[in-house]
């Protein structure tokens, strides 16, 4: 039951909904500190090894395993091979930043595609394509990547490919949840009377009102991939040496742990707030997107 | 009647929201007496169910009561807003229940229901065991549930909607409260159901002298069960009185209102000779039960067989309870739905068409849903969900054109047009329906399916929805089918009605002789349980 009284507030002038979610996320104070912060950590990567005077690979020979201290230059110290830890960590977060990314970005478009093709169509369609993901899932992920290296050797594309290929399994599953349960809504039926065809149904009707619980999924995938992929660098499939990933200065440094504790408190602030202001900016797109929320 | 047993002395309550502090309830005050029903009346957001629930403590943490709610039926009075919360949860359940409106979401799914009847029992009186079963047995023997020892076994979704809410009732009942709080209980439930859980309550009210407290937006049933009602409008009273003096003397406008909000007047006859619009013969949907490998799947037939025409103008209207199969006859008439039999519109013989070749029928057939907030996607504006229609068979139109055509659509159901930009939630439920009609005219159809339209809207919005449809019938020259369950919308706007039960017509032909002398048993069912109050009138 509902009334027929007067609506909110009078702004009849139209903005559109990404400036409306734009407006409103910049009302969320958690996530416009993330984003800013997100801004510098990619800056920092993409031109701090510019900045810093060492090279990736150019050894100190003056400075081995010294921790942190402005004389020498070194600002978060050096490893064991007299390496400068902040120059390797801004190159490493172009790595993994860049393996998020991408990874990520695969994942959404194939996972959801798919997932609301899938839980559009129904019936026995849905069945096989959902029988498919299944098929992939069984699949070791470790034997996926090995077999792609012995087919296509080394190469950091193929490891941005092996975790797409693996990672928009979860995302299509979610997605198809979601428009199993919107297609039934009514809005969906009055789309069919008006004789809306199927694919615009799909991505006009279906996917943006499955947007919230993708966006979430998608700050959790990004992390995931970090780890993944430092993952495959620990195991000697990832990147090689001297290119590195905050994944690999990481496992790098957890050895080091009791001699050279900034080995591994380094990269892993880099990666830990990487990851807490994902979640925050997840959180606040998703509030942000959904028109309900004002 | 001399001594309250609940006053509610001077009761505000504010919700403290981000955007500011939202007044619920102002300056209430109300009695009820032991053995009495007093109606609490009201539209959605009058503040009639927060009052309620301010009397059992159950208010959401915003919510800052002020006043006195004073409650006599202990040994001494006290007030509810102040008192422990240990004596709370005793007065609660002991002293006085509550019964809500959606039986269905108010009992556990997970458990039986002689187990939840059982915690009740044991979380408030001394009985354990085998003697709080036998006592659960009795009791929904009481509310009138056949075969009460097997049903203790049941688990809800084994229960219709009236038995659910008769083992509501039942739990309710368990420890004799001495008030009961009834909010809306029937309004979830089909009109036969609703006289039979409404009979069960009187029943049960002079067996056990209990005092009722009753909620609703429905003064029909008000006018036949209440004692006292108290009329309710933006949370505060307008009116109070006796339920005769009421009814025969309204007071304030708002109340005529609400007794005057019964849809008049009568559709006005199409000539003879205007030829058939929609036609359908035999038709049938069935639907596929649980499939299993190696044996031929079974149907459920939900449509079965139906014979209908409807001339041009005209509005048939479509009649049953839930379950009847009348929704499922309105989508298969549009080919929203897979079904079986011929149907032709205008000429054009639909079944068999597939999907491509239905699309430029389309806009000539339209539906209007009952959900105002279901039928609109949340994540468009509301001039994109009233051109989309246009994209599709108006593709050539240009992006002003479109809009003009929008503007006009809004405007035709007496919208602003200046609306257009903004997205559904911003709109009321009445609001919303105009938006769906507006979005099925924007195509100017000549068909029109109306599935249900002001089930979901309070009465003073129904009266002006309907108001509406009749004025854009005129208008556009359209024909209606009118899906509905309430008799006296249908009575309002058809030429003809079809009374369904269980997927076959029971009862068809011109409104005023259907309703002037209804044939069929069922029909004279539905009519007594919808007129209750017309009789007592």
């Amino acid at each position: 039951m509902m009334t027929d009284t007067a609506v909110s507030t009078p702004d009849s002038a139209g903005d559109s909904l990404a400036r409306e979610a734009w407006r409103r996320l910049k009302q969320n104070k958690a996530a416009t500190t993330s984003l800013v912060l997100l801004a510098l950590i990619t800056l920092a990567c993409v031109a701090g090894p510019w900045l810093t005077p060492w090279a990736l690979d150019e050894v100190d020979w003056n400075a081995f395993l010294t921790p942190p201290s402005p004389e020498n230059g070194h600002y978060a110290g050096t490893d064991a091979n007299g390496r400068d830890l902040l120059t390797r960590v801004f190159h490493g977060g172009r790595v993994s930043l860049s393996v998020a990314l991408v990874a990520t970005f695969v994942s959404l478009v194939i996972g959801v595609l798919y997932g609301a093709v899938a839980g559009f169509i129904g019936g026995r369609t849905d069945n096989l394509m959902m029988r498919f993901v299944d098929i992939m899932y069984s699949l070791p992920f470790m034997f996926l990547v090995i077999l792609l290296m012995v087919v296509f050797g080394r190469n950091i594309l193929l490891i941005y490919a092996a975790i797409g290929a693996v990672e928009w399994l979860d995302m299509s599953r979610i997605v198809r949840g979601q428009v199993l349960a919107l297609k039934r809504r009514e809005f969906v039926e009055a789309a069919q009377a008006l004789g809306v065809r199927s694919h615009k149904i799909v991505t006009r009707h279906l996917i943006p009102n499955a947007i919230g619980p993708v966006i979430v999924y998608v700050t959790l995938t990004v992390p995931k991939v970090i780890l993944l992929e430092s993952f495959l660098s620990f195991l000697g499939l990832g990147v090689q040496e001297p290119l590195t990933s905050w994944g690999v200065l990481i496992s790098e440094g957890k050895d080091m742990m009791e001699t050279a504790p900034w080995m591994l408190l380094v990269p892993s602030a880099f990666l830990a707030v990487t990851l807490l202001c994902l979640n925050f900016l997840g959180d606040g797109l998703r509030d942000a997107l959904d028109p309900k929320t004002r | 009647m001399s001594q309250p047993l609940l006053e509610i002395d001077r009761l505000r309550v504010d919700f403290d929201l981000p955007g500011g502090t939202v007044t619920a309830v102002k300056d209430l005050s109300f009695t009820v007496h032991a053995g009495e029903t007093l109606a609490l009346v009201g539209e959605s957001g009058s503040g009639k169910s927060v009052s309620s629930t301010a009397a059992m403590r159950l208010l959401p943490e915003l919510a800052r009561p002020d006043g006195a709610i004073r409650w006599h039926g202990g040994q001494q009075p006290e007030d509810l807003l102040l008192v422990g919360a240990k004596r709370m949860r005793q007065i609660r359940g002991n002293e006085i229940s509550m019964i809500f409106q959606e039986p269905m979401t108010s009992l556990n799914p997970l458990h039986r229901i002689g187990r939840q009847i059982v915690e009740v029992l044991t979380k408030h009186t001394a009985l354990r065991g085998s003697a709080a079963r036998e006592r659960a047995c009795s009791l929904l023997e009481q509310v009138g549930i056949p075969d009460p020892e097997r049903r203790l076994g049941s688990y809800p979704h084994e229960l219709s909607g009236g038995q659910r809410q008769r083992v509501m009732i039942a739990m309710a009942l368990a420890c004799e409260p001495k008030l009961l709080i009834a909010d809306e209980p029937t309004t979830a439930l089909d009109v036969t159901v609703q006289a039979q859980i409404l009979s069960l309550l009187k029943d049960l009210q002079q067996r056990y002298g209990m005092a009722i407290l009753f909620i609703t937006h429905d003064l029909g049933i008000v006018r036949h069960f209440a004692d006292r009602v108290c009329v309710m409008q933006q949370g505060e009273r307008v009116e109070s009185g006796p339920t005769a003096e009421l009814f025969a003397d309204p007071q304030h406008a708002y109340t005529r209102m609400l007794i005057d909000a019964e849809p008049r007047g009568r559709k006005a006859p199409v000539p003879d000779q205007t030829p058939l619009l929609l036609e359908a013969h035999d038709l049938r949907v069935r639907f596929p039960m649980k499939k299993r490998l190696f044996r031929p799947a079974d149907y459920f037939e939900a449509v079965r067989g139906i014979d209908l025409s409807v001339k041009r103008g005209q509005t048939l209207g479509i009649v049953g309870e839930s379950g009847s199969g009348k929704s499922t006859l309105g989508r298969a008439l549009l080919r929203l739905l897979e079904s079986r039999g011929d149907i032709r519109f205008d000429d054009t013989a639909l079944d068999g068409l597939d999907t491509a070749a239905m699309r430029p029928l389309r806009s000539r057939m339209q539906v209007v849903f009952q959900d105002p907030f279901g039928s609109l996607s949340p994540r468009m504006t509301v001039g994109e969900i009233i051109g989309e229609g246009l994209r599709v068979h108006a593709p050539l139109l240009g992006r002003r054109e479109r809009d003009a055509r929008v503007q006009e659509a809004l405007a035709d159901v007496a919208l602003d047009p200046a609306m257009r930009h903004r997205y559904p939630h911003e709109f009321s439920g009445g609001q919303r329906q105009r938006i769906a009609i507006a979005r099925a005219l924007v195509l100017k159809p000549e068909l029109l399916l109306l599935d249900e339209p002001t089930s979901a809207l309070d009465r003073s919005v129904q009266a002006t929805v309907i108001e509406l449809l009749r004025d854009l019938q005129h208008k556009h020259d359209l024909t209606y089918l009118f899906i509905s369950h309430d008799l006296a919308v249908v009575r309002a706007l058809a030429d003809s009605v079809l009374v369904m039960k269980d997927g076959e017509v029971v009862e068809q032909g011109d409104t005023e002789a259907l309703f002037s002398q209804p044939r069929h048993t069922y029909t004279q069912e539905l009519m007594r349980a919808a007129f209750l109050d017309h009789q007592a009138a």
